[in-house]
């Protein structure tokens, strides 16, 4: 009898172990998948932070600009850049034939004169003079720099030819090549060119459409909850709001996107591809989720605090607004962050609603068109360019950096709420 | 003088009744113990007297309340009204999670009885003195209520009922969360009170309704069995349940 007890506590002993090894097991591979994951965007996508420069020296020659001796200010704005911009880059290979110089003139980016253009209009004393300016390289000899190119494929098979390698190495080897941060990638809008595009646009589409979510989703829904929770008789009627209310939230997303351009847009003509339009889609699916939480959190306050009010003679509302909502805003709050997180990383009804257009102008309200951080992380990932491989990791580095800045905000917020009630 | 009379007061919760046929008259000024054992529905006529019945959406009272002689049951009667004239205790201490004295100074401040800081700080003053609390948190009133021991906390509870001086108290076992110690100094207290409010206090412990109350009532099933003088019904009761209850035959 008594072996059998000790043989019966073995066996409960071993179980435990058993469940503790399958319990580290299972978060040791869920540690293991995220750090392959954040290691494989990191490491693709830091480059992108580097641009590559080419400095070139250029002659500010008046005669080709078609400039006087003293030119205006607005001489100099409209004067041609392209001749001197040309000359500068075949001026690096003064034997080149003329297929030689169609591709040093490749070597840089598509609009090389702005920055040559920008160079004199910062200081007009360098007309008639010769300066070392930098140019944007084209987005293969930044891929090439960078180490991402592989030089050993035949000639055929690449983007970049052997006399361009040639001429590069030179400059190279001059000290002619330099990397420097990347601030275009966070200045600029998106551009077909893959050395020039940037987020500009679509991160402010983010932040516009995220606000016009939250400034609709977050006071209907809190409303909505604080009605069910604390005013709505419990009837079949409200049980059945509550149901639906659930079954909104599992609604697939894309279904949004069918509504947003079937009603914002079809019926109620919003503009298309507009912020405006995707933040009021967004905070349809943010909705039920922030009433889910909201009367989570309300349900969760004590009846006793309820009662403690109301036998004080408070009124039904100010026992809600006094009590019961300040105690559940903590939750209502990480609620409503983690809708809005759902919604910044939305893309598919993004989409529907036109967010997907090329944009290379930064919006400056959410009337305006723009992409969004996901969106542009879906058109750069279609792109068949080399140069776009490294800015789709580094615009999902921006969107996890946003992610998480907001998720610590929500932390603050809450701590700051829960430090007062405690 | 009789301050509140229950006339045929029965309770259903949905279809199931709770109380039958209630009749009683309570004393102003004494201290009125409801006794009985559990479930037996002491507490639910408890909170038909302040209408706290209403926040139970299957709860329905019917038959007369009248206190002051008006009936509290009737349509017209205001029931914010009512609650600051009936303050109430509750079983488990209820603090707000806020300060001492924004505790205290709730009540006053949502009936708009102070009219200027000075007067809401004597309020919870003497509120926090007749609670028997004052010398312990005088220099802690701005910290929270919720960081006191068990038996502060329901004097604190006290004092927030007190602090819109109201006629008369509602105390729903309010010692039942307490230790020996606090319980005794609760009673004190309420031995205090009576001088000024009207107090009914449901009780499990005989030995409590004996100690503080003038009257007692006995419930069982739904029913009140019988009411009187503390005296008489626990030495010398008219009904043969009330003599095997407070025996402690059953219960």
């Amino acid at each position: 009898m008594n072996k059998n007890k000790e043989q019966l506590l073995n066996k409960r002993y071993k179980a435990e172990q058993r469940f503790r090894l399958y319990g580290q097991s299972a978060i040791f591979m869920a540690l293991l998948f995220l750090t392959i994951f954040i290691f494989k965007i990191f490491s693709t996508g830091y480059s992108a932070f580097q641009k590559t420069w080419l400095i070139v020296p250029v002659n500010f020659d008046a005669e080709l600009m078609m400039l006087d001796e003293n030119p205006t200010k607005q001489d100099i704005e409209d004067a041609d850049y392209y001749e001197i911009a040309l000359q500068s880059m075949w001026n690096l290979d003064p034997n080149a034939n003329e297929d030689q110089q169609n591709q040093l003139k490749r070597m840089v980016s598509y609009f090389f004169e702005r920055e040559i253009k920008q160079e004199l209009l910062k200081d007009p004393n360098l007309l008639g003079k010769t300066k070392e300016v930098y140019l944007t390289a084209s987005d293969d000899l930044d891929q090439v720099f960078k180490g991402n190119y592989p030089r050993d494929l035949p000639e055929d098979q690449r983007r970049v030819s052997d006399y361009q390698l040639k001429i590069f190495d030179q400059l190279v080897a001059n000290g002619n090549v330099e990397s420097k941060f990347n601030i275009s990638f966070f200045t600029n809008a998106d551009s077909r060119e893959a050395e020039l595009a940037g987020i500009a646009s679509s991160f402010m589409g983010s932040i516009f459409s995220i606000l016009v979510c939250l400034m609709i989703a977050f006071p209907v829904a809190v409303l909505a909850a604080i009605y069910l929770e604390e005013f709505a008789p419990k009837n079949r009627f409200t049980d059945f709001i509550e149901v639906n209310i659930n079954n909104l939230a599992a609604v697939p997303s894309i279904v949004f996107g069918l509504l947003g351009l079937g009603v914002l847009l079809a019926i109620f003509q919003l503009p298309r591809s507009t912020p405006l339009v995707g933040g009021i889609t967004l905070s349809l699916m943010t909705l039920p989720t922030i009433i889910i939480a909201a009367r989570a959190s309300l349900k969760a306050v004590p009846p006793s605090i309820r009662e403690a009010a109301l036998a004080m003679g408070a009124s039904r509302m100010q026992t809600t607004m006094h009590h019961t909502v300040p105690l559940s805003m903590p939750g209502t709050l990480s609620g409503t962050i983690i809708g809005l997180a759902q919604a910044l990383g939305e893309t598919a009804p993004l989409i529907l609603i036109g967010m997907v257009a090329f944009v290379n102008t930064i919006p400056g309200s959410p009337m305006d068109p723009a992409a969004s951080l996901p969106v542009q992380i879906y058109i750069w990932a279609e792109s068949a360019e080399r140069g776009f491989v490294e800015k789709v990791s580094a615009c999902i580095m921006v969107l996890l950096g946003f992610l998480i800045i907001m998720n610590l905000f929500a932390q603050i917020i809450r701590h700051k709420f829960e430090k007062k009630w405690s | 003088m009789i301050k509140i009379k229950a006339k045929d007061v029965d309770v259903f919760y949905g279809k199931k009744q709770a109380l039958f046929n209630i009749s009683l008259d309570i004393e102003e000024n004494q201290v009125t113990a409801l006794i009985g054992p559990s479930g037996c529905g002491k507490s639910t006529f408890l909170r038909c007297l302040n209408r706290m019945n209403d926040v139970i959406d299957i709860c329905s009272v019917k038959g007369e309340i009248l206190i002051n002689d008006f009936n509290i049951n009737d349509k017209g009667c205001d029931v914010v009204r009512l609650r600051e004239k009936i303050g109430m205790v509750f079983q488990k201490p209820n603090p707000f999670p806020k300060t001492l004295y924004e505790n205290v100074s709730y009540g006053p401040t949502i009936h708009g009885i102070a009219q200027s800081k000075q007067e809401m700080d004597e309020i919870v003053e003497t509120s926090l003195k007749k609670a028997a609390l004052w010398e312990e948190v005088k220099d802690r009133l701005h910290e929270p209520g919720t960081g006191l021991s068990g038996g502060q906390q329901q004097r604190l509870c006290i004092a927030r009922a007190i602090s819109v001086r109201p006629e008369v108290i509602l105390m729903d076992e309010p010692c039942s969360a307490l230790d020996p110690i606090a319980t005794a100094q609760i009673e004190e207290l309420i031995d205090e009170l009576k001088k000024e409010h009207t107090i009914i206090i449901v009780t499990h412990s005989m030995a409590q309704a004996a100690r503080v109350s003038q009257n007692t009532g006995f419930f069982h099933l739904g029913q009140l069995i019988e009411h009187g003088s503390t005296d008489k019904i626990f030495k010398n009761p008219d009904n043969k349940k009330t003599q095997d209850y407070i025996t402690g035959r059953f219960g």
